[in-house]
C-alpha cells in the first residue's frame, strides 16, 4: 500500500506522508530518491540518481540520510496506526450536533439540476409550520448530549419562502440556548429572489454563515436558474446579493455555484464573480444520473483538471495583487486542522446530522430527503430506523476497499454517501468520478500551502 | 536538510490524544452540501 503521493504541479514537488498527513516540498533529486526509496537499496538509488542528475554519490548519500531521519521521526513513510476496527468505530455513540431544517419544499426558481426540484422531493410543496421545526429545535437539544455548538441550516427549497418561520425559530431557539447550555449556529442558502433590507439585517444579525446561489456568468447562470415563467433570475438576484455582502461587514458568507456539462470552464465563473465583488466563492460539480443530458462526461473531467489547476493560479496571482479571495475546496488548514477522529469519521450524516422536511420526518442528509428507503424517523418519536443509522455509521475513512489504499482517505474521510449511493446503490459505495476530481482539489490546495510558505529549494 | 523543506502540519499521532471533542462543524455544512471534505474544517478545540 502506498505510504506516501508525490506529484509535480505549479513547478512544486509535493510529497504527502499519508499517515500523518506531513508535507514535503522537495527538489528534483529528493523527489527522485523517495520514489525510489521503497523498492530499491541505497546501491541502486546512488546509481540511478547520479547518472540521472550528476550529482555526486556523497549528495545522494545525504539525501538519503535525511529521509531516513524524516522516517525515524514519524513523519515520511509513516506506518497507518489508526486504521481503527470498522465494527467498533460504527457501535460507537453518537449524538446529534446538526440538522439541516427544509423548511420550505416550494421555489420561486425552477432550476433543472437541483435536487429538490422535478418532484424530488416528489411534488409535496410544503412549508414547515413554526411547531413543527421548534419540535427539531428541541429535539435537537434533547439529542445532544455534552455538545455546545449546534448548527442548523435553513434550507430548501427556498427559505426565504417561509422567513417569518425562520425568523420565529431563530427567536426560539435563542430564548432557549442559554438555559441549555448550548449556542445555536444558523446557516441560510438562499438564491437571492427574496433579498430586501429586512432579510439582510435578519441574515447578518443572526446568521454565521449565508450561502448565496449563483452560477456565475449570466448566460451561465440564467441557463438553469429561471423563475417558473422562464425569466432568468441573474439580474434581480446578483445587486441583493451584493448590498447583502457589503452589509455582512466580513461576516462568513459563500457564493455557491454548480458547473455542469455545458460549463466545465467553470474559472470564467469565478472570474464573473470576483468582477462583480465577491470573494468568498465555491463552485461544485453538479450531482445528477449520469444520464442527464448536462452530466458531467470523462472528457469533461481532464477540462477540469485544467480549471482547478488554473483556479489556484488565479489565487497566486490575487494574492500577490492584494486582492486574495477564498474558495471553499481550496482551504486548508495544516497546522490547526481536523484531529484524526474527525479525519476519519465521514461527513456524519445519519447520525450527528440530520435533515428534517417540513412535516418533520427525519432523513440521514438533504439529500436523501424523500427517498422513503432511507425514512429514519420523525422529530417526535426521534430515530426509529437504528438500522439506517448503523449503516451511516460505518461509513467513514478505511470501511470501503477503494479508500483503504486512497492517499486522500484522511482529507476526505471516505467521501460522500450520497454521492455513492446516487451513482452505485450502496451508502458504502465510492463515486469514483467525484473522488477525481476531489484528489486533484486537494493537491491544488496544498500546492498553494507550498506557495504560500515561499520556501527556497 | 538541503533538497526537503517540510511544512508545519498538525501532528495527527498526538492528535489521537487530545482530540475527539466533537465541537467541529459537521462536514457537509455551509457552501458544499455535495461532497465530504474534512481537511478544510476548523478545528474548535485548537481555537480555543
Ligand atoms: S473540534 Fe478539533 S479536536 Fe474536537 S473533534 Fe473537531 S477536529 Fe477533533
Ligand atoms: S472516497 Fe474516494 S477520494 Fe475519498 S478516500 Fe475514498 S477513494 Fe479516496
Ligand atoms: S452524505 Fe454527502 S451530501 Fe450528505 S451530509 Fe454527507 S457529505 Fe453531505
Amino acid at each position: 500500500m502506498g505510504l506516501i503521493h508525490s506529484y509535480k504541479l505549479n513547478g512544486y514537488n509535493i510529497v504527502l506522508d499519508v499517515a500523518s498527513g506531513s508535507v514535503h516540498a522537495v527538489d528534483e533529486v529528493a523527489y527522485d530518491v523517495i520514489n525510489a526509496y521503497e523498492n530499491s537499496s541505497r546501491e541502486e538509488i546512488v546509481q540511478y540518481i547520479t547518472n540521472k542528475h550528476g550529482v555526486s554519490e556523497q549528495d545522494v548519500l545525504e539525501c538519503l540520510d535525511d529521509v531516513e531521519e524524516l522516517k525515524a521521526q514519524g513523519v515520511l513513510f509513516s506506518e497507518d496506526k489508526f486504521r481503527p476496527d470498522v465494527d467498533l468505530l460504527s457501535k460507537r455513540s453518537t449524538v446529534i450536533k446538526a440538522m439541516c431544517l427544509h423548511v420550505a419544499h416550494t421555489c420561486n426558481l425552477n432550476c433543472e439540476y437541483c435536487f429538490a426540484a422535478q418532484g424530488k422531493y416528489h411534488g409535496e410543496r410544503a412549508l414547515m409550520s413554526f411547531e413543527v421545526g421548534k419540535r427539531a429545535l428541541d429535539f435537537l437539544i434533547e439529542n445532544s448530549g455534552t455538545r455546545h455548538n449546534l448548527e442548523v441550516d435553513f434550507f430548501g427549497g427556498e427559505p426565504l419562502m417561509n422567513f417569518d418561520v425562520v425568523k420565529r425559530l431563530v427567536e426560539y431557539a435563542r430564548s432557549i440556548e442559554e438555559e441549555h447550555g448550548k449556542h445555536f449556529r444558523f446557516t441560510l442558502t438562499t438564491n437571492g429572489m427574496l433579498i430586501d433590507d429586512d432579510v439582510i439585517d435578519f441574515a447578518n444579525r443572526e446568521m454565521d454563515n449565508v450561502v448565496l446561489s449563483l452560477d456565475g456568468r449570466k448566460e451561465v447562470n440564467d441557463r438553469f436558474r429561471n423563475t417558473i415563467g422562464g425569466q432568468g433570475s441573474f439580474d434581480v438576484i446578483v445587486p441583493k446579493f451584493q448590498k447583502l455582502v457589503k452589509a455582512r461587514g466580513g461576516k462568513n458568507y459563500y457564493m455557491r455555484g454548480t458547473f455542469t456539462h455545458f460549463n466545465p470552464d467553470f474559472t470564467e465563473d469565478i472570474q464573473t464573480m470576483l468582477d462583480l465583488g465577491f470573494d468568498e466563492l465555491s463552485m461544485e460539480p453538479v450531482v445528477c444520473p449520469p444520464t442527464d443530458k448536462y452530466a458531467l462526461t470523462e472528457e469533461d473531467k481532464q477540462v477540469l483538471y485544467g480549471q482547478y489547476e488554473k483556479l489556484a493560479n488565479m489565487m497566486i496571482a490575487r494574492r500577490k495583487e492584494g486582492k486574495p479571495f477564498t474558495f471553499y475546496h481550496y482551504m486548508l488548514n495544516l497546522d490547526g486542522g481536523p484531529c484524526i477522529y474527525k479525519r476519519i469519521s465521514g461527513c456524519g450524516s445519519g447520525t450527528e446530522y440530520l435533515a428534517v422536511t417540513p412535516t418533520g420526518e427525519l432523513y440521514p442528509c438533504h439529500q436523501f430527503v424523500g427517498n422513503k428507503d432511507y425514512l429514519m424517523g420523525d422529530v417526535w418519536k426521534g430515530v426509529v430506523r437504528d438500522d439506517i443509522r448503523d449503516k451511516f455509521k460505518r461509513c467513514n475513512a478505511y470501511s470501503r476497499k477503494e479508500c483503504a489504499d486512497c492517499w486522500a482517505r484522511l482529507y476526505c474521510s471516505g467521501g460522500c454517501a450520497a454521492n455513492a449511493y446516487n451513482s452505485t446503490g450502496d451508502v458504502n459505495g465510492t463515486y469514483t468520478y467525484g473522488c477525481d476530481l476531489f484528489k486533484k482539489r486537494i493537491e491544488c490546495a496544498i500546492m498553494l500551502k507550498v506557495d504560500e510558505a515561499q520556501l527556497d529549494l | 536538510m538541503k533538497r526537503i523543506v517540510t511544512l508545519n502540519t498538525r501532528n495527527l499521532s498526538e492528535s489521537k490524544k487530545n482530540g475527539g471533542c466533537g465541537e467541529c462543524q459537521t462536514s457537509c455544512q455551509s457552501a458544499c452540501k455535495t461532497s465530504c471534505g474534512v481537511a478544510n474544517q476548523k478545528c474548535e478545540k485548537a481555537a480555543k
